[in-house]
């Protein structure tokens, strides 16, 4: 058999056996874990379930869990930080993208610094305590923005470089003010950069642990993952897989819905900005 | 009307056409909630800031001895670096032998391009606790081989199993920059590639991998500093153990502020900031040459 043929027939089967063990498998076990009475998920394997509680596991994660709560506070603060994220960031990248000067260039390259640097995530609980943003969504939301507005205004202003200025010096010359040329002309052109944006972002808000450990804690506004967090560290759900998996579902099905809704602009949007 | 206009005279045409309150929230923000802890990480690592102290005093470097002292400085710097390297490994040659599987634009690829990408939806948390249910000495994994294997006891290898599973998670990333790189390559240079006789191996190493040094230079530095940062995977498979074999950063500063010692949490911090600096000015600097040089 000649190589082309090998790999005419080998590679789809290659992709099918990788895609089964890589992903397949994991999935399997969170989907039939969830739907497992607690006795049989204590020593997690791949079977099918030989009693089917899906709905009891699901509901108790709901009840448990404060899913609906953290699902509301998840809500509370990745929206807002994914709209200001966005409107903050077209700003600034407008700016960075259309004026030359030493004092431009400067201030871009310290925005864009977030894209490497680590947040200092133990004074960031110093500041917002002493603002009185402690375990408060608005210092929740305050430390997203700052951490992805550099992301944001990298993509923006390379986006906004690439658009030829005659769009914006006909609507000026037809008397647009400059809050107008930003609003009818720019934001709409950057339709794609903020559907890419709006997603990374999303994505990385929403799955969010760490930070929100520190700024939000537990309690009153715990956010979905910190909630997860808690119920698999808690008494209540050690080797209670059947519930926590039940709540992986739950979590990870928005993203999901999210993703298949805009795949196409995702994919296309994340492609075009990696590779210049 | 008379007014706006004498202004219009005054002022540069920059400054008119594209103000500098357009740019003015966002730098507020990010320099209050980026720039300034990052500032203040300057400070309180020298200080005895803790929940048992009411009031902050200058320390000088008591921190940095302290965790100098009892070893975690080091552990922390080299368990991070390999962390980082190996998950770049692993994300990049998942990511890019997916791309290579799935480059051609057809139906089926499209379905399993999407299919690989899901692991980037499901959040790092969730990631950990699926390995943790799957790797465990009462998992699926040692259920299915009928074997007894602690995959996440073990102080030499556990490290190297947490990372293949964050190599896991964002193989999808990878894929995708990896296929639009590999869409970027010219289709008559392959195809003067094929006429001189090149085979497909000798076509990848020759043409495409050159081809691919800006797809390899985003993907192999944003893994890089990503992975520094980790947390999530790491807290949820083993949560820094087996006997901190795998207590990276994050790990350390989420378990010593969780102990109340703000200040060592902090100079812990500090330390990450400036190896996260080290590791990226060089990296970013060298690949952006290679790419240059190509």
């Amino acid at each position: 058999m000649n190589p082309s043929v090998a790999w005419r027939y080998g590679r789809p089967a290659l992709v099918l056996l990788l895609a089964g063990l890589a992903v397949g498998v994991p999935l399997w076990l969170v989907a039939v874990t969830s739907a497992k009475p607690q006795a049989e998920a204590i020593k997690p394997n791949l079977d099918l379930p030989q009693h089917w509680q899906p709905a009891d596991n699901y509901a108790d994660a709901v009840s448990q869990g404060e899913m609906l709560r953290g699902f509301v506070n998840s809500l509370l603060v990745v929206v807002p930080s994914v709209v200001l994220v966005l409107l903050l960031g077209a700003g600034a990248a407008w700016v960075f993208a259309r004026r030359k000067s030493k004092l431009v260039s400067t201030a871009y390259a310290l925005c864009i610094s977030g894209l490497l640097l680590p947040p200092a995530v133990i004074t960031i609980v110093m500041e917002l305590r002493q603002l009185g943003l402690a375990n408060t969504r608005p210092g929740m939301i305050a430390v997203y923005t700052g951490m992805y507005l550099s992301t944001s205004i990298f993509f923006m202003t390379g986006f906004i470089r690439a658009i030829p200025l005659e769009l914006e010096e006909a609507a000026r010359m037809d008397g647009a003010t400059p809050a107008r040329i930003f609003w009818r002309i720019v934001l709409p052109l950057l339709r794609p950069v903020i559907a890419t944006a709006t997603i990374m972002v999303m994505l990385y808000a929403w799955s969010d642990v760490f930070y929100a450990f520190f700024v939000l804690g537990g309690g009153e506004r715990a956010t979905l993952p910190l909630n997860l967090y808690q119920v698999a560290s808690a008494q209540l759900y050690l080797n209670n897989w059947h519930l926590v998996f039940a709540y992986v579902v739950v979590m990870s099905l928005p993203m999901v819905a999210v993703f298949l809704v805009g795949q196409r602009k995702i994919v296309s949007g994340i492609t075009s900005g990696a590779v210049k | 009307m008379a007014g706006p206009r004498k202004k219009v005279g005054r002022l540069p045409r920059a400054a008119v056409h594209h103000p500098w309150w357009f740019a003015l929230p966002a730098i507020v923000v990010f320099a209050g909630f980026f720039l300034v802890p990052n500032l203040l990480n300057f400070y309180y690592p020298f200080t005895n800031w803790s929940s048992y102290h009411a009031d902050i005093a200058f320390t000088g470097l008591d921190n940095f001895k302290t965790i100098a002292d009892d070893g975690s400085l080091l552990r922390a710097i080299r368990t991070t670096l390999l962390y980082a390297l190996l998950a770049a490994l692993f994300q990049n040659g998942f990511g890019l032998v997916l791309a290579l599987l799935l480059e051609s634009d057809t139906r089926f690829n499209r379905l399993f391009r999407a299919v690989f990408f899901l692991p980037v939806l499901i959040s790092a948390l969730a990631t950990g606790y699926v390995f943790q249910a799957l790797l465990d000495q009462d998992g699926a994994v040692n259920s299915v081989l009928g074997t007894d294997v602690p995959w996440l006891g073990s102080t030499t290898w556990t490290l190297v199993v947490v990372t293949l599973i964050h190599g896991w998670k964002w193989m999808g990333l990878s894929m995708l920059i990896y296929l639009a790189g590999l869409k970027g390559i010219p289709g008559d240079m392959l195809e003067a590639a094929r006429m001189d006789g090149a085979g497909p191996w000798r076509t990848f190493w020759s043409v495409r991998w050159p081809m691919l040094a800006p797809a390899v230079t985003f993907n192999v530095t944003t893994a890089l500093i990503g992975s520094m940062n980790t947390f999530d995977i790491v807290q949820a498979t083993t949560g820094g153990g087996p006997a901190a074999a795998t207590e990276v950063f994050n790990i350390y500063m989420f378990r010593i502020f969780g102990q109340g010692l703000y200040a060592q949490a902090s100079a812990m911090s500090l330390v990450l900031f400036l190896v996260v600096v080290a590791v990226a000015i060089p990296l970013v600097v060298g690949l952006r040459r290679r790419e240059q040089l190509l």
